[in-house]
Formats: structure tokens, sequence, C-alpha cells
């Protein structure tokens, strides 16, 4: 199966990627090759067994319900791009 | 044409009330300075991990539990892919397949008395996001990740629904039931209870109709008028021969409408798959049994019972299990005052009730506690006051005067239920009113109900009124 150049804009509108028509090709082989791999991955024999949701065979372990941080704002301020009132500033979004 | 039948699911989010978020140990406290509850974890910087907090996983066990849900003993999180800045990790950690809360139902009662038992879905926890400020700066939006990673569960309801009027009923239900439980502080206003309402509408006997979902309605009274503008919207769609797109909506409550937020082209893509950083959550049997044990006795037993066992109208055992806090006030002044249900219910819904509206209180804030109650409504029952006087007293405690005995003995308020003492007055009332007796014995019966009024005047309503109307009618008829 390979990747069409619908699906490759469709990929890269959810990334959001601003994918120049120079790359496209590049990466459309490099998906392609990792479609192979999933298709050869599919071919495995594990009709057999239980699907994992993890490669260990664990549990979570879980914390207790306490607050233990303290405020970080100004460490984040740090290395924050913009920050401004105590907000992060991004580019303008509004759905 | 055949009349339109709406078809509504809903999807309420539900805010957990623990301390620390799902996934760090960051405060959950509502109306912080903007990011100082942001960890690290929250801010999804690299090199940080999640762990889970115990607190939301039994939070969420504790629902499931309580609907009659089928409880995963292994439930896993999963990554839904998506880019918004509020969401810094580029996906937002939910659960899709395996969820912790799988079925269950939710009885809900309709204002006109009808129930309905709305199947569920699902229930399944994930972290809230962050929130965008976009009206506070010109060119920028600004983000707050206080409330990035603060514990949800989101449940899901099967398309069940028909009518605003059940969508509210269940979203209602449900409400009661997460504060019943203790798992959430159903404050909609700040966004701790909040539903999307997946709605469309076919013709029966007809496939279901192309759904269109508002998003994030956070009052019962805008869900219900959301809804109906949606229904009423799609039906004049289709009467005029046009299609129904799938999208997303949101809710405009000062214009009342609804609006295209985002079509299906931009719609859901979300990549779920398992977080590689999480691995399964697992609750093991002697988990399962304590919190099943924990578990309180549920507002639909409680309701039943008080019907059953207690006789209360339905009115009454409505009021008394709306709110856990009010509904064990009542457990608890029942048990002072064994045998009286009627009585103290009344107690509550009325005077008590009536003061902590005019305060503006809720039950934990009542100036007057259960045994302070049970001690006023005691001297009711034996006698030592009528039900007249006991709203003086009440009215006293309120104004924190003391408890009912000493109000009583301070203000001489015993009841005279001495049957010579009362006689002695009604002599001296017959001899007062000789014109009104005569015409009683003449036949003129309502003037028993003012002489009645006359004894239980003289004596500033203290007198026993049964003992005053036996008293007076044996003076009245044997003498005729």
């Amino acid at each position: 199966m390979a990747i069409e150049t619908a699906q490759l804009h469709h990929l890269a509108h959810l990334a959001r990627l601003d994918l120049p028509v120079a790359e496209e090709q590049r990466l459309a082989q490099d998906l392609n090759a990792l479609l192979g791999l999933v298709a050869q991955l599919q071919d495995a024999a594990v009709d057999a067994l239980t699907p994992m949701a993890h490669p260990h065979d664990v549990a979570a372990s879980l914390r207790p319900d306490r607050v233990d941080e303290i405020d970080r704002s100004s460490e984040l301020e740090r290395i924050a791009p913009l920050m401004q009132g105590g907000l992060f500033l991004v580019p303008k979004v509004i759905e | 044409m055949s009349a339109w039948q709406p078809v509504i699911g809903l999807e309420i989010h539900v805010q957990l009330q623990t301390c620390s978020k799902l996934f760090s140990g960051a405060s959950t406290a509502y109306g912080a300075e903007p990011n100082t509850q942001t960890s690290f974890v929250d801010a999804a910087l690299p090199g940080t991990l999640p762990v889970p907090n115990a607190e939301a996983i039994r939070m969420a066990a504790r629902f499931g539990l309580a609907v009659g849900a089928e409880v995963a003993a292994e439930s896993i999180f999963a990554r839904k892919n998506y880019f918004y800045p509020d969401s810094p990790k580029g996906y937002q950690i939910s659960q899709y397949e395996q969820p912790i809360v799988s079925g269950g139902s939710v009885l809900a009662r309709l204002d006109d008395g009808r129930e309905i038992r709305v199947q569920l879905t699902r229930a399944h926890l994930e972290e809230d996001a962050g929130k965008s400020l976009h009206d506070a700066f010109h060119a920028a939006s600004g983000i707050d990740l206080n409330r990035a990673g603060t514990p949800l569960i989101e449940v899901v309801s099967e398309p069940v629904l028909h009518s605003s009027a059940e969508a509210v009923a269940y979203m209602k239900a449900v409400h009661r039931l997460v504060r019943w439980l203790g798992i959430c502080d159903g404050n909609l206003q700040e966004g701790s209870f909040r539903c999307d309402a997946n709605v469309s509408v076919h013709q029966p006997g007809t496939p279901l109709g192309t759904r269109c979902e508002i998003k994030n309605v956070n009052s019962f009274r805008f869900v219900e008028k959301a809804i109906d503008y949606e229904i009423e919207r799609q039906i004049r769609a289709l009467e005029n021969g046009e299609r129904i797109v799938q999208e997303t909506r949101l809710y405009d409550a000062a214009a009342n409408k609804t609006r295209t937020m985002r079509s299906k082209e931009d719609a859901e893509d979300y990549r779920y798959f398992p977080d590689p950083d999480l691995p399964p959550i697992r609750i093991s049997p002697a988990e399962f049994e304590a919190l099943r044990a924990a578990l309180p006795e549920l507002p639909d037993a409680r309701r039943a019972r008080y019907l059953d066992a207690l006789g209360l109208t339905p009115y009454d055992a409505d009021k008394l299990t709306e709110d856990r806090a009010i509904s064990d006030y009542f457990e608890a002044v029942l048990a002072s005052t064994p045998g009286q249900p009627k009585l103290v219910a009344n107690w509550i819904n009325g005077e008590l009730a009536a003061a902590l509206n005019e305060a503006q209180a809720d039950i934990g804030a009542s100036r007057i506690g259960a045994a302070d109650l049970a001690g006023l409504l005691a001297r009711i029952v034996d006698g030592s006051i009528s039900g007249k006087i006991a709203k003086d007293v009440f009215a006293a405690m309120w104004a924190r005067e003391g408890s009912a005995d000493a109000i009583i003995d301070a203000r001489g308020l015993r009841q005279i239920s001495d049957s010579g003492a009362i006689g002695s007055m009604l002599d001296a009332l017959l001899a007062q009113f000789p014109e009104q007796v005569a015409k009683y014995r003449a036949g003129d019966a309502k003037l028993f109900q003012f002489l009645v009024g006359q004894a239980m005047k003289a004596t500033r309503g203290q007198a026993n009124p049964a003992q005053v109307n036996a008293l007076l009618r044996e003076r009245l008829d044997a003498s005729r």
C-alpha cells in the first residue's frame, strides 16, 4: 500500500507541518518504507496471543493523592519564548 | 409529514475532586494565579513522566460500581493526538480501548414524574486541557496550564434520549450521583461538570439521522435550550430538503443558537494508541472488595426506602435525596426522633429549608445542627409545645438564642396540658362570650372555631389544642 499525495497532505495538516512541495516526494518515500515495515509486522502469526498494551507485563505504580509540587512559574518563564501576566503567549489561535 | 424523533446522547465531563492532578503532584485548586499550579509534567517538559493518581482511579471505579457497570480489572491509558496550545504534549492522555468503566445505567426522573433508565456506553479517565485566553492580547493567545492534567471522567451515554427534558433529567441524575459519591464538587460555573450533546433527528422506523455535536455546555438550562434549538434547526433543514452536515457546533447563550465550530473535514483523527509511558492500571480483587464495601447507600435506594419503609411522600423523598448532606442530616435527626419520619421531613423541607434559603446557606452551614433540631422535635413529640410554638422556638434557635429546651424554659412556652386549668379558662371564656355561645347552640357551627381561637389567644397559644377542642365541645354540647 503506497501513500497518496492527499493522505500525505492530511497527515501534514494533522501534524501541523508546513510541508514544502520539494520535500513531499522524499517524505512519501520514507513513509512508504515505514508502511512496508508495518506490512511485514502484520504478517507475524499472532492469532493465538492476547494483545498487549505494553511490552512489559507490569501494572502502573500509582502515587497517593498529595500535592507535592511547588510553584514552578518562574522557572517555566525562564525557558518560555514569551510570557506575560503569568500566561504563555502563543500565536493567536481561535477555533 | 410524520413526526420527527430527536435522538440524543450526552458526553458528560466530570472533574474528579482530587487534591492533585491525574499524573502530577500539582494542585487542582480552582482560581490560582496563571501557571502557578503547572508542574514540569503538566508543561510536558522533555524527560518528565506521568505517574497516575491512585485516588482518581478509585473515584472512577466508585462511579462504575455505583452505576452497575463493569469496572475493568485492567484498563489502559491511550494517547489522543491533536495539536492545540493548551495541550502542550501534543496529545491528551485518555482511554480508548479498555476504559475503566463499561456499561451501567442511570435512572433519571423527569419533572412530570416519569422515570427513564439511561444506558451508559462507558466512562473513561482522562486529563483536562489548559485554558486559552483569546481576548486578553492583541495578536496572541494566552495559555494557562493550571487546569492541564486535572482528572476527569467522561461519562458517555448511549443515544437513547429523545428530548431536551430527558437529557436534562439525565444530566441532573448524574450530577446528583457524582456529588453523592463525593467524587466531584458539581460546580457548573467553575467547569467541574460540563457536557457535550450529540443530537440528530429521524423519523421512527428509518435509519438514524446525521448527528451534530454541541460542545461544552455548562448549565442545565443551556443544555435544554441548545438541544431544543438544534432539534428545531435540523428539522427545519430536513423539511427544506437540505442535508445535515456532521459537524461540531458551539452554543451561543446570548443569541440562543448553535453555530458551526468545525466541520467533519477538520474533525477527529486522533490516532489513538496505548501510551507507552503508562503500564496498565490494575485493580486487585481485594481493592474491588474495599471499594464496594465503602460505597454509601445510593440516592435511588434511599429514595425507595423513604417511600416504602418510611411512608414519605414522593415530594419529601425527592427533596431528601437531592443532596447527600441533606439526606444524612435527615438520617441523623430521624435516629434521635424514632418513628416520626413525616414530622422530621416536614421540618427539614419546611422551616429548615426556608431558613437556609433565606440565609443562602447550604446544610453544612446550618445554624441548627441535626442534634439541635432533634431536641426541638422531641418537645413536640412529648407534647411540651405545639407545632405552632415550635416555629417560634425554631426562629429563636436560628437566632442562636440557645437550645430548644433553654428557649422553651426561658420564655415559659411549655404547653398547658392540665385539664383543670384549661377547663377553668374555658368556663371564663364562655361567660365572656354568651352571645356566640347561644348562636353556636342554635346551630351556627362555625362559631366553635371562633371560641377555640379565643381560647388559644387567652393562653398565648400554649394550651394543648386537642384538649381545648375536647373540653370545649364537652361544655358546649353538654348543656345544649
